[in-house]
């Protein structure tokens, strides 16, 4: 056996302590007893403070120049393991991180803080559990995102459930218990097929490397057949899918975040769904290559289906929580559309929007906790006039609508441009020529010739008119977006304050302040200096295409994979913490 | 590296500034001051405006394309695409800062006075202040993104400005009105751009220009130049008010009055015009895209002087006029003549500011009402807004020597007399060697070499000219209506309303008289080419990058035709060999009787206003009485914010409520419980299996048994 360290050389063990941090907080709060509340909620704040201090040091360490090796999907760095942990079945210990997860450890650990703070004055009871339920969360979202091991990933995966089950299940609104079990039977379902998947998959690198293996890049260099990779990806896609969710998968989700507390919502909306995204670009994507070239014109019409679709739903929302969590479904429908276009600026996109959606429908939860903090409603009709009781709220709230809106300057264009402009170009969304044969060749049972034929003279309009299609119909968002935010913000925020009980509401209190503005700003920033955020994750996603591209020329669509070579000058070459003790010599 | 003009980043930095402060401390702050920090800031980018002018006038050709520019910071950055936030100072931009600053400038003073007595002062000058930096970025941008904030920018402002007042529910709903008609044109523009950059692959003015100039430059571009242009323009046609998507603008009217003149008469609504001006080379690749652009900027112009005929509401007037005006710049542009378009648009900019800051005087002195059914005979009260507002009513009927008379009279000689190249042989297919599209070699064709100008064509332009015409008479009979009914005659308003009659305070008549002598003055550079060669000196010359800066001194001629020779260089790739005079090189004849037609129809006008308003007060009732149907048609607009309404709004709330069905029922109901129910049945099935008998057990045993080696033998 391999001496235990968890360390690779003499570095510090970063992503161990990020991912088992809020364990600290979790015993501290157990030896305190339950009529501290304060006390409690403070040790909740600290350790969440804590960790996100912490969590600096992996992007002041983050090395953008590492890249992948020739046939490699991922580099990783600041890696712990791999050590033996079920070593009898190939169990490892190990974590890493790339371009890609880097930043959505920082959005988790960013918005774990705001989400504790918010709750001090929201939760009152089993306020114990609460903390720990919460601080549990973060080590499932966290572990789950720097996982190398896929048992390891699966683990944290499932973590990630039981803690939010019973926030919403104890914590929620009236109609709790039936959102809980919806939410728990919906992402059981998908993570059982993604297991059975996953040990498909296990029981294939026996072959390959003489012992069984459940290391993510061993299962990577496992070759497959394409039928195999057709059913496969279907079990990963599914379960990704319906934590996303996509497009026919999301009926969980508009129940889960209203009956969640503000917290849960935030966090579901914020950290979890990107889950769902994240997972199919680390596991379902590279690992079942051919496969997603014939399932990707489909995933792109369904996140397109779900970009209207959700929109509209919006629309016609009565209740200002299911409007957002609905346009929660249209803004990831732009994520996966990016993701699946396999160009470069789309799929900055998607990584961009999964950051951008965290924060600004993260600001919206929260800015409808306070309001239902003050209201005990969420019926957008209870409501009008709020701006002249509440400005500062007014101008907050105002900033974080127009960031989920779209507007350039904020957070939520950047992802949409670039999602969209990527995806136009996208040569991997065609139907016809070679993609089309994709089909053909699934033969059998599960042709899906037929659906081709119903699809209109698509051979007519020329195989490049499909993913400019795509892109246009969703591009038709940034209409619904305008449509549904500002009727809702007319209703709610403008108008006359006709009500006697909102005369008398109160302006934000500090702490309220305290954790708004951080929301704000970090809008703000992120539509401003977008480059900050994409020059360490360009490397990443760079190697990454260049993988997908080798893989699809192998399964016989060369250049279906758009592939550029990015200026040197803007994506930077060595991290931080190099860049200043350089300056310092 | 290119050189970093850094009064470029100065220009937008100042009003950013402005807001911020005034956004976050201008609560605490006292309200003159937070009035003068507002302005002031807009004070200063326009001393830097002036400055980069008068660089760009003096140093310009220095640099190779003329143009003078500065990259702030790297923006967003993916793959091999790379968008700065970068600006650019030619021309045609230096034109837009100095309207933009100056005339923003002097609506700010005014709105101090306007303004005094709100509570929300702070608010409403950040708001304006945020304005015009997201103006300024829309027009100093490098590339179309940076262009694209400034247009969503404004965009937003508006939203807000029009909002101003939200406790009142229509305000509310007119501003948002106006931000989700205009992201319907955006979501074109969107589009265009994505369609453009497929072909091009890049977002950079300059860039796009030089493909533009080449042969092979441009068959790259001509696959995507009509769908693109289009998709473009629709973008253009709900930022600028055009038809289809115009109907926000009149609605609009519920801001504060200033806004009004700042934002939806004189700097946003043209952003449209700018922007096809800024990428006229795209637009004159197919005549086609011209012909469109000019065909909706006439109807747009005529349907909507129609309208304002019959409106009552002093700002409903001036806001279809502006529609009206508008289409003028569109024909304008669409027909080739860019100089003409932005000539009006600066020209308008000073008239139209000019009455909307009247009209708030007036409304002011009324105490809120804006009917003029209720006005009349104020100018005893109010002499100095009476007077500005006169020279602004002659000036946009055309009345000659004023600003109006120039910049319309050209728009309509040019739509006359220009005419798009329809093709140039082998242009497209490569057959046609480089160095022929060259400036020199254009030349003999775009004066009467093999131009094929069909009758089609001909048509086309007539119907601009005579639209344009009739909408010139239509223009000054409204404005005259509208001068008469408030200023002249009898005051019909009631005695309390008399009494409490005044003119407005310095800060807002000041500004009011700058922009009367601007509305007179500001057309004097840029004469028809027919007045006579001894008022020019000694003819003017070719244009086309003349060396203006080697001149030492003015002579009268460079002012005369100023204006035209400052921005030739600008539209350099579309004059030479995309738009052709159908009249020969000096047709000074023609142009002489176009004009004398203009001041005609114009003055026509202004007499029958005063033959029906004025000398006949009982006829408009009569009239109105004897077309009932179509007062009542015009009264209503034609009805479309009706029809829009029920189809689009109403339609999609009804498809939205649709979906919500459909989940609910069908994806819920049937598939998610249903796969709930089998899974239950399943259940039940299997828990019939298992009833604890120990026979049906060594039963099943044996069958499980039996298949297997069945299975094995038959493999």
């Amino acid at each position: 056996m391999e001496p235990l360290s968890l360390a690779n050389g003499d570095s510090f063990p970063w992503l161990t302590v990020l991912t088992f941090g809020p364990m600290l907080g979790v015993l501290a709060l157990m030896l305190v007893p339950r009529e501290q509340k304060d006390a409690l909620r403070n040790i909740a704040l600290l350790t969440t403070l804590g960790v996100f201090v912490v969590s600096l040091g992996i992007y002041f360490y983050f090395d953008p120049s590492v890249v992948p090796a020739s046939g490699e999907p991922f580099a990783f760095q600041l890696t712990d393991g791999p050590v033996d942990w079920i070593g009898a079945l190939g169990i490892q210990y190990y974590m890493g991180i790339d371009g890609i997860s880097l930043w959505l450890v920082l959005l988790t650990t960013f918005l774990m803080p705001i989400t504790v703070y918010s709750t001090y004055s929201a939760v009152e009871t089993h306020v114990k559990e609460y903390m720990i339920c919460l601080l549990f969360l973060q080590t499932g979202m966290i572990g789950a995102l720097v996982s190398l091991d896929v048992f390891l990933f699966y683990i944290f995966w499932e973590m990630m459930l039981i803690p939010m089950y019973l926030i919403i299940g104890v914590w929620g609104s009236d109609k709790r218990v039936y959102a809980a079990v919806k939410f728990f039977l919906y992402t059981m379902v998908g993570s059982l097929l993604m297991l059975i998947g996953i040990l498909y998959v296990y029981f294939q690198t026996g072959d390959a490397s003489g012992g069984y293996s459940f290391l993510f890049t061993e299962m990577a260099a496992v070759d497959l057949t394409f039928n195999e990779q057709i059913w496969l990806f279907g079990a990963f896609f599914l379960a990704f899918a319906i934590k996303v969710p996509l497009f026919p998968f999301h009926t969980w989700l508009p129940l889960a975040h209203v009956q969640a507390p503000t917290a849960g919502s935030v966090i579901l909306a914020g950290v979890m769904l990107k889950m769902g995204t994240y997972g199919l670009l680390r596991y379902a994507f590279p690992l079942f290559p051919a496969a997603l070239k014939a399932y990707a014109p489909w995933i792109g019409i369904l996140a397109v289906i779900g970009v209207v679709y959700g929109a509209l739903m919006a629309m016609v929302q009565d209740n200002v929580k299911s409007l957002v969590a609905y346009s929660s479904i249209s803004h990831l429908g732009f994520c996966v559309l990016g993701l699946v276009a396999m160009t470069p600026q789309a799929l900055a996109g998607g990584l961009y929007i999964m950051l951008a959606h965290g924060i600004s429908t993260g600001g919206l939860f929260l800015a409808v906790g306070i309001l239902y903090e003050r209201r005990h409603t969420k019926e957008i009709s209870d409501f009008g006039g709020i701006s002249k009781s509440m400005p500062i709220f007014a101008t907050l709230f105002m900033v974080i609508v127009f960031a989920s809106a779209g507007l350039p300057g904020l957070n939520g264009f950047v992802g949409e441009f670039l999602a969209l402009l990527g995806t136009a170009e996208s040569h991997f969304l065609w139907f016809t020529g070679s993609g089309a044969a994709v089909f053909t060749q699934t033969g059998g049972g599960y042709s899906l010739e037929w659906a081709m034929a119903a699809l209109p003279a698509v051979d007519q309009v020329g195989p490049e008119m499909t993913a400019y299609v795509l892109a246009v119909v969703a591009a038709t968002g940034v209409i619904w977006v305008a449509c549904y935010l500002l009727w809702m913000w007319r209703r709610v925020m403008f108008g006359p304050l006709d009500k006697e009980e909102n005369r008398v509401l109160s302006d934000l209190n500090t702490r309220e302040m305290v954790y708004m503005i951080p929301v704000v700003l970090m809008a703000i920033f992120m539509g401003v200096f977008p480059k900050f955020f994409l020059g360490p994750m360009e490397p990443s996603m760079h190697g990454f295409l260049e993988y997908m591209a080798a893989e699809q020329k192998e399964a016989g669509f060369d250049g279906s994979v758009v592939v550029q070579e990015p200026d040197d000058d803007w994506t930077p070459d060595q991290s931080p913490a190099e860049k200043m003790r350089e300056n310092n010599r | 590296m290119e050189s970093q003009f850094t009064y470029l980043g100065l220009i937008v930095l100042f009003p950013l500034l402005g807001a911020i402060i005034n956004g976050v401390v201008g609560s605490r702050l006292n309200r003159k001051l937070v009035g003068w920090i507002g302005s002031g800031s807009i004070l200063l980018a326009f001393f830097y405006s002036l400055a980069s002018t008068l660089y760009l006038y003096n140093h310009g050709h220095d640099s190779e394309y003329g143009d003078l520019t500065y990259t702030a910071f790297q923006w967003i950055y993916a793959g091999d695409l790379g968008l700065d936030i970068a600006f650019l100072m030619d021309p045609l931009t230096s034109v837009m800062v100095l309207v933009i600053t100056g005339v923003g400038f002097l609506i700010h003073v005014y709105s101090i006075g306007y303004m005094e007595d709100d509570p929300g002062t702070w608010r409403y000058f950040a708001y304006l202040n945020l304005f015009c930096f997201a103006m300024l970025m829309l027009v100093l941008g490098k590339n179309m993104l940076v262009t694209f904030i400034g247009w969503e920018g404004v965009g937003l402002c508006s939203y807000l400005l029009i909002g101003f007042w939200y406790e009142d529910d229509a305000n509310a709903v007119a501003g948002q009105k106006a931000f989700i008609v205009n992201r319907v044109g955006d979501f074109a523009f969107l589009a265009g751009l994505f369609l453009l950059y497929y072909q091009t692959g890049t977002f950079d003015y300059v860039a796009l220009e030089q493909m533009a100039s080449t042969p092979a430059g441009i068959a790259t571009m001509a696959p995507v130049a009509l769908p693109a242009a289009l998709l473009i323009f629709v973008g253009c046609t709900g930022k600028s008010a055009q038809i289809p998507l115009y109907t926000w603008l009149p609605d609009a009217m519920a801001g504060p009055t200033p806004v009004s003149a700042l934002i939806h008469a004189a700097t946003m609504v043209t952003a449209g015009v700018f922007l096809i001006s800024r990428t006229h080379f795209l637009f004159t690749i197919d005549p086609a895209i011209g012909l469109t652009v000019a065909t909706v900027g006439t109807l747009t112009a005529f349907f909507a002087a129609t309208i304002a005929v019959v409106q009552d509401d002093i700002k409903k007037v001036l806001a279809y006029s502006t529609i009206s005006q508008l289409g003028y710049m569109f024909m304008a542009v669409g027909v080739g003549a860019f100089t003409a378009g932005i000539f009006h648009l600066m020209t308008h900019a000073f008239f139209k500011a000019l009455l909307f800051l009247g009209s708030g005087s007036v409304i002011h002195a009324m105490g809120g009402d804006q009917n003029i059914q209720n006005m009349g005979g104020l100018r005893k009260w109010m002499p100095v807004t009476a007077l500005t507002f006169l020279a602004a009513c002659l000036a946009i009927s055309g009345f000659p020597l004023l600003s109006g008379f120039f910049s319309k009279d050209l728009i309509l000689w040019s739509a006359l007399s220009n005419a798009h190249v329809l093709s140039i042989p082998g242009l497209f297919d490569g057959t046609i060697p480089a160095a022929a599209l060259t400036v020199e070699q254009a030349q003999p064709l775009a004066s009467g070499g093999p131009v094929d100008v069909t009758a089609t064509s001909a048509a086309f332009h007539w119907f601009f000219y005579i639209g344009g015409l009739l909408t010139a008479g239509l223009t000054a009979f409204y404005m005259f209506r509208l001068y008469f009914l408030t200023f002249e005659g009898e005051c019909r308003a009631d005695e309390e309303t008399k009494a409490h009659l005044h003119e407005a305070p310095m800060s807002m008549t000041v500004p009011l008289s700058v922009l009367g002598i601007l509305s007179v003055i500001g057309g004097w550079i840029g004469w028809p080419h027919f007045v006579p060669k001894g008022w020019l000196g000694s003819g003017h010359k070719g244009g086309h990058g003349a060396d203006h800066a080697a001149d030492a001194g003015w002579t009268i001629q460079d002012v005369m035709l100023g204006f035209e020779h400052w921005l030739d260089e600008v539209f350099v790739v579309s004059d030479t060999f995309r738009i052709v005079g159908r009249f020969g090189a000096h047709p000074y004849s023609a142009e002489m009787i176009c004009t004398a037609a203009s001041v005609l129809v114009g003055l026509s006008g202004i007499a029958a206003a005063w033959w029906v308003y004025l000398k006949n007060p009982g006829l408009p009732k009569e009239i109105a009485d004897s077309v009932e149907g179509l007062y009542n048609l015009l009264d209503n607009a034609y009805w479309v914010d009706e029809l829009y309404d029920s189809l689009f709004v109403q339609g999609a709330i009804k498809v939205g409520s649709f979906f919500h069905a459909f989940d609910k029922i069908v994806i819920d109901g049937v598939v998610v419980d249903g796969l709930g129910w089998l899974a239950e049945q399943a259940g039940r099935i299997l828990s019939y299996l298992q009833s604890g008998d120990v026979q049906r057990y060594a039963t099943y045993i044996v069958v499980a048994i039996v298949l297997i080696v069945l299975t094995i033998l038959t493999i």
